[in-house]
């Protein structure tokens, strides 16, 4: 009887925990939702903003989140995976590799305004890029690698010892033990982080300010050294910078970044049970 | 006497400071099963896992000592040919995450073969060997882990085949399996030493002297006696041996 009251109790706090949790993000969402609602609609989408922001669409600062994202995550999903690979299968265990180990951990707590100012002194003025979606994409890119090595990190050593054994007692080498056996079971892993990371990107303002985004820019970049608009930017520009933005506009970029930066979560939650239910050990 | 396929000279092994194998002098001869018994942590995985170059994966393995296979140097071959020549099933079946189909394949594929109809005729051919063909063959695009137990280690047997191996080391097969499964296996040895040599780790002196030729008895790291089965088993030279034996038939 004691015993069954002590497990109400922990149930139940457990469950006031987990509201503590979950209520704030559906508040959020619904909040934002409801203010930014009425702004959508196909001109706010897919047309260019109008009276100095007050109006129109946003349609660069999507376009201008997507190259970003996109230039992020081809820079550092293969370095990441690669560097993880050689961290986890092939590094020997030593003072270097461990330092190294630990630089990882800890870049992925460095507040992203450093990021913004490396990328700048880095990409922009040292390689010369200029501001650009090219050293925007480059900071973004080095912003999430330690969220994508990690992950692979994690993924690749899930992968039980056991069968890399076997294939290597059937006469594999590491290497085709690795491309045939490890990575293909890595990968909901691999992928999980690789989404988070996109996420994590797309919602980012401090690594573009310096390095791309563009205040106002109504048109769409040419190549990868021009300017562009993004949204996190953008909607920082219409709250603080501009007087007189309806607050509509403002919910409205609010809620297509809050979507867009869900709905790849949710991809990463969908994608991580398909391929989870695949596997059976 | 028949031709010498492996010859074992003063193995020693180390795993940091455990001295696991101590001065192990033992030829494995063509076509012969040879069965390895003894207590537990005497070494005969160690041996097994020498013989198909394992234990060098652990980082603090050392050894010394020579072996002979094929009467060239054991490390001049490749790791990767040795591996295949000298197959190896483990204790616990272990499955590769592919389907049963693909775990037969995976050694045949590495080993170059890609043309898909050879493929399907060794898959067959090393599932009927390992006494597996007729219950998986609706099955092959199934996931092998859906398999029991029993049929998971005759999968493994067959995976190991299908390299085209010419010794097959055994380690403690049926350990984990019921008597129907162990049945079944055991059939499978019998048929598998027409053509190859066999190497059997059993802790089941029956099963030793059921299907061995000869038999060596090891004892804390140490080769004891190696003798033709049905002596060791009838006069052993070595009391230890009779010892082990006779606690062991009960
Ligand atoms: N990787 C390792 N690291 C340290 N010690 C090891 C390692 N592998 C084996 N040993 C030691 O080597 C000795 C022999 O082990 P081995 O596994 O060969 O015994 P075994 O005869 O196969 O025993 P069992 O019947 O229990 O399978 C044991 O003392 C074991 O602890
Ligand atoms: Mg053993």
């Amino acid at each position: 009887m004691n015993q069954k009251i002590k497990q109400k109790i922990a149930f139940f706090i457990l469950f006031l925990s987990i509201c503590l949790v979950v209520i704030p993000i559906v508040l959020l969402v619904i909040f934002i939702g409801i203010k930014g609602l009425p702004a959508i609609n196909w001109e706010f989408l897919t047309g260019l903003p109008k009276q100095g922001m007050r109006a129109g669409g946003i349609f660069p600062a999507i376009v201008g989140t997507v190259y970003l994202v996109i230039g992020a995550v081809l820079f550092s999903l293969p370095i990441g995976i690669l560097s993880a690979i050689y961290l986890s299968e092939y590094a020997k265990e030593n003072i270097l590799t461990r330092l190294i180990r630990l630089a990882i951990i800890n870049l992925s707590g460095v507040p992203s305004i450093v990021y913004g100012l490396f990328g700048l002194a880095f990409f922009v003025i040292f390689f010369n890029f200029g501001t650009s979606v090219l050293s925007g994409s480059l900071t973004l890119g080095i912003m999430i690698l330690p969220i994508i090595i990690t992950a692979t990190q994690e993924s690749l050593k899930s992968v039980p010892y056991a069968f890399r054994e076997v294939s290597l007692s059937l006469g594999a080498t590491k290497w085709q033990t690795i491309k045939n056996i490890v990575l293909p079971n890595a990968l909901p892993g691999i992928l999980t982080g690789t989404i988070l990371g996109i996420a994590r990107a797309a919602g980012e303002t401090a690594p573009i300010l310096f390095t791309v985004a563009a205040f106002y820019l109504p048109h769409l970049p040419k190549s990868i050294f021009d300017q562009v608009m993004a949204l996190p930017y953008h909607l920082y520009v219409i709250s603080t910078q501009i007087p007189g933005v309806p607050d509509r506009m403002r919910y409205g970029t609010a809620l297509v970044l809050l979507v867009m930066v869900l709905s790849i979560n949710l991809i990463a939650i969908i994608l991580r049970y398909q391929l989870r239910k695949k596997k059976r050990w | 006497m028949v031709e010498k396929k492996v010859e074992v000279k003063n193995l020693n092994v180390w795993f940091g400071q455990t001295h696991s194998l101590k001065d192990i002098n033992l030829d494995i001869y063509d076509n012969e099963v040879l069965t390895i018994i003894g207590p537990a942590n005497s070494g005969k995985t160690t041996f097994l896992r020498m013989l198909n170059r394992l234990n060098e994966l652990q980082e603090n393995f050392r050894f010394s000592g020579e072996i002979i296979f094929d009467h060239k140097n054991f490390f001049d071959f490749s790791v990767q040919e040795l591996r295949k020549k000298i197959g190896m099933v483990f204790a616990l079946p272990v499955p590769l995450p592919l389907t049963v189909f693909d775990n037969v394949a995976y050694g045949p594929k590495l080993h170059g073969i890609r043309d898909r109809g050879k493929l399907k005729e060794i898959v067959e051919r090393s599932l009927r060997l390992a006494y597996l063909w007729e219950e998986v063959k609706d099955r092959l695009n199934a996931s092998a882990f859906l398999l029991s137990g029993g049929q998971q280690q005759r999968l493994c047997i067959a995976r190991t085949l299908a390299c085209e191996p010419e010794i097959i080391l055994f380690d403690e097969p049926c350990s984990g399996l019921d008597p129907v499964s162990t049945a079944k296996i055991e059939e499978a040895m019998q048929e598998l030493k027409k053509d190859y040599t066999l190497v059997l780790v059993t802790n089941n002196v029956k099963q030793a002297a059921r299907v061995g030729d000869r038999t060596a008895f090891f004892l804390s790291g140490e080769l004891i006696e190696i003798e033709r089965t049905d002596r060791l088993f009838t006069a052993p030279k070595d009391n230890r041996t009779e010892g082990y034996i006779s606690g062991r038939f009960g």
